[in-house]
C-alpha cells in the first residue's frame, strides 16, 4: 500500500512538472512573436519616426523625407465615423440582448453576432463596395467608416451584453423598487455600473478596426493628399503602409516600417488604457 | 384623486411632501388598514406560489410574515408592490387595495405602485457607482426632482429617519459601498424612505447582519412604524415576536393564521402554527 502510494506520488510529480513545462513553453511561444515583431519594427522603423513623419504629407517618388500626417488624421477620421455608427448600435444591441428580448430571439441574435465576428474583414469591404461605393459612384471616407463599423458592431454587442449581464440583479430591483422606470434603471443604474466594461469593449473594438486594411481597400481607397470631404477617398495608416510596403522604393519601405511602428504603438497604448481601466475591478463587479 | 395613475412624477413626489396624511374614512374597520389583500393567488408558470390569500394590513403597524422556506413569503411581500412581476410568466388573481385603489387594475403603472410601496431587500444593495448622498436621493432624481435645496433637505431627513445621519454626515461623498454591512442596510432604508412611500416592505432585512446591527435595524423599524406601514418577512421567530404587532403564518402558499402577534405566539388557534413557532418543523 505504502509503496504504491509513494510510486504514484513520484509519477504524479513528474506529470505535474511535465505539464507546467509544456504550459510555460507554450506561453513563451505566444509572447515571442509579439516581442519579435515589436523589436523588428523598432529596428527598421524607429529611424524614420520623426517630427516630419507626424507633420508632413507623403513626399513624391524620388524625393526624400515626407510623412504620413494625412494617413494618421485619416485613420482617426475613419475611426470616428466607424465609432459614430458602431458604438451606439453595438452598445444598444448588447443592452437589448442582456435586458430585453425573449430567450429564443436572443439565442438567434447571439449566434448571428458570433457568425458576424468570424466573417473575414475583406468581406465587409466587398459588401460596402457593392452597397455604397457602386451606388454613389466613388470611394469615400463614409464607405470606409461604414465598413469598419460593421466589424465593430458584433464585437461591441457581445462585450456589452456580457458586462451588462454581470451587473447583479439586486441593483435593478433596488432601482425599480424606488419607482424608477425600466428604461431609466437600465441607463442610470445598470449601464452606469457596467460602464467600465462597456468602454473597454469599445476601446478594444476601435483598436481592432484601427489596424484593418482589407475592408478599406475598396471603400476608403487611400489618398496621397489631404482629404477635404468625407465623400472623397481618404488615407488611412494601414492602407498607406500597405501601399508603401509593396512599392519598389527603399524610401517608401522605411516609411512603411515607421507607419507600422506607430500603428502597433497606438494599439498597444489602447490596450494599456484598457488594462488601467479594468484594474479597479474589486469595488464593483465589472 | 387617483394617485396610482398620476402622470408627472415630480409633482406627485413634491405634492406628497406637504400634504397631510389622508384622513381615514370613518366607515372603515378599526384598526385602519393601508393594504387590503383579497383572494390573492399568484402563479409562476403553472406553479401556484400563493393560494387564495385574504389579509388586511394595519396602518402604522408592523406586520411580520413568517413561515418555512418556500412557503411563498417572499412572493407575497413582493406582490404588494408588483416586484414579483420581474420574474417572467407570472399571473395574478384577486385584488390588492392600497388606500382603496387596486394595484393590479389595468391602468396602473407598476412604477407608481413602487413609489408608494417601497422595499428593502435581504442583501443590502447600495449602488456601487454612487456616493452615500447620491444613493439616498437617486430615487427622487430619477423620478425627475431637480430642486437641489429640496434634495438636500430630503437627504438629511431620510438619513436621520434611518438613524444613519450622525454616522455619515461628514462622509456623504464617500462611496455607499464603503460602509459596514449594517450601515449599508440602513442606507438602503434611507434610500427607500427618500421617495416617501406609504408602505415599507422589508424582505428579511436583517438576515445578513450581526446581532448588534440587527438590534439597530429592529429599533429603527419600531420608530418607523409611527410614520409608515411596515410589512416584513423574517425567518427569526424571536425577531417577529419583538418587532411586530401582527403576524401572518404562511405554509405552502396558504395563509394558515393571521392575528395580533401576542396571540399568534402565545395562543395560536392552528396546530400548524404552533408546531412551526415551537420549532417542531420548518
Amino acid at each position: 500500500m505504502h509503496f504504491e502510494r509513494a510510486h504514484n506520488h513520484t509519477w504524479r510529480k513528474i506529470k505535474s512538472t511535465l505539464a507546467s513545462t509544456v504550459a510555460f513553453v507554450s506561453a513563451i511561444l505566444v509572447i515571442a512573436p509579439l516581442a519579435l515583431v515589436f523589436l523588428h519594427l523598432l529596428v527598421n522603423g524607429a529611424g524614420s519616426v520623426n517630427w516630419d513623419f507626424f507633420t508632413k504629407l507623403p513626399a513624391p517618388v524620388g524625393a526624400t523625407g515626407g510623412g504620413m500626417v494625412n494617413a494618421i488624421v485619416g485613420s482617426l477620421e475613419l475611426l470616428a465615423l466607424a465609432g459614430a455608427i458602431g458604438i451606439p448600435v453595438g452598445v444598444l444591441g448588447g443592452v437589448y440582448l442582456a435586458e430585453y428580448g425573449s430567450t429564443r430571439v436572443n439565442l438567434i441574435l447571439r449566434f448571428l453576432a458570433d457568425v458576424l465576428n468570424g466573417v473575414p474583414s475583406i468581406t465587409w469591404g466587398v459588401v460596402v463596395y457593392g452597397l455604397v461605393v457602386l451606388r454613389f459612384k466613388g470611394f469615400s471616407a463614409y464607405a470606409g467608416g461604414l465598413a469598419l463599423s460593421l466589424i465593430m458592431i458584433p464585437l461591441i454587442l457581445r462585450t456589452t451584453e456580457e458586462v451588462v449581464l454581470l451587473v447583479p440583479n439586486g441593483y435593478r430591483e433596488a432601482a425599480l423598487a424606488l419607482g424608477v422606470s425600466r428604461w431609466k434603471t437600465i441607463v442610470h443604474i445598470v449601464m452606469k455600473t457596467a460602464s467600465k466594461g462597456i468602454i473597454t469593449g469599445i476601446l478594444l473594438a476601435l483598436a481592432r478596426v484601427g489596424g484593418e486594411t482589407a475592408p478599406l481597400l475598396f471603400t476608403a481607397f487611400g489618398n496621397r493628399f489631404w482629404n477635404h470631404s468625407l465623400s472623397q477617398p481618404i488615407a488611412a495608416l494601414p492602407l498607406q503602409i500597405f501601399t508603401y510596403a509593396i512599392s519598389p522604393y527603399d524610401d517608401w519601405h522605411r516609411q512603411a516600417w515607421a507607419g507600422a511602428l506607430v500603428l502597433v504603438t497606438g494599439v498597444f497604448c489602447v490596450n494599456v488604457i484598457v488594462r488601467l481601466l479594468t484594474q479597479g475591478r474589486s469595488a464593483s463587479v465589472v | 384623486m387617483d394617485n396610482l395613475v398620476m402622470t408627472t412624477p415630480e409633482r406627485s413626489v413634491m405634492d406628497r411632501v406637504d400634504r397631510p396624511a389622508e384622513p381615514i374614512p370613518a366607515d372603515e374597520a378599526v384598526p385602519a388598514c393601508t393594504l387590503r389583500i383579497k383572494d390573492l393567488s399568484i402563479w409562476y408558470g403553472d406553479k401556484r406560489a400563493i393560494d387564495n390569500v385574504t389579509l388586511d394590513i394595519a396602518s402604522n403597524a408592523v406586520t411580520a410574515i413568517i413561515g418555512p422556506s418556500g412557503c411563498g413569503k417572499s412572493t407575497f411581500i413582493r406582490s404588494l408592490n408588483r416586484m414579483h412581476e420581474l420574474v417572467p410568466k407570472t399571473r395574478v388573481e384577486g385584488t390588492v387595495l392600497l388606500q382603496g385603489e387596486d394595484l393590479y387594475s389595468s391602468n396602473v403603472d407598476p412604477a407608481i405602485v413602487r413609489r408608494r410601496v417601497g422595499m428593502v431587500f435581504q442583501k443590502s444593495n447600495p449602488f456601487p457607482t454612487m456616493s452615500i448622498g447620491e444613493n439616498v436621493i437617486i430615487g427622487l432624481r430619477l423620478n425627475g426632482v431637480r430642486n437641489q435645496k429640496f434634495l438636500n433637505e430630503r437627504l438629511e431627513r431620510s438619513l436621520r429617519m434611518a438613524a444613519l445621519w450622525d454616522e455619515v454626515k461628514d462622509d456623504l461623498h464617500k462611496p455607499g459601498t464603503s460602509l459596514s454591512g449594517g450601515q449599508q442596510q440602513r442606507l438602503c432604508i434611507a434610500r427607500a424612505l427618500a421617495v416617501e412611500p406609504e408602505v415599507l416592505l422589508m424582505d428579511e432585512p436583517c438576515s445578513a447582519l450581526d446581532p448588534i446591527a440587527t438590534a439597530k435595524i429592529e429599533e429603527l423599524i419600531y420608530e418607523l412604524k409611527t410614520t409608515y406601514t411596515i410589512v416584513t418577512v423574517t425567518h427569526n421567530m424571536q425577531q417577529a415576536g419583538r418587532i411586530s404587532d401582527y403576524t401572518a403564518f404562511f405554509y405552502l402558499g396558504r395563509l394558515i393564521e393571521f392575528g395580533p402577534t401576542t396571540k399568534i405566539f402565545t395562543n395560536p388557534s392552528e396546530r400548524q402554527t404552533e408546531d412551526y413557532i415551537t420549532g417542531r418543523f420548518g
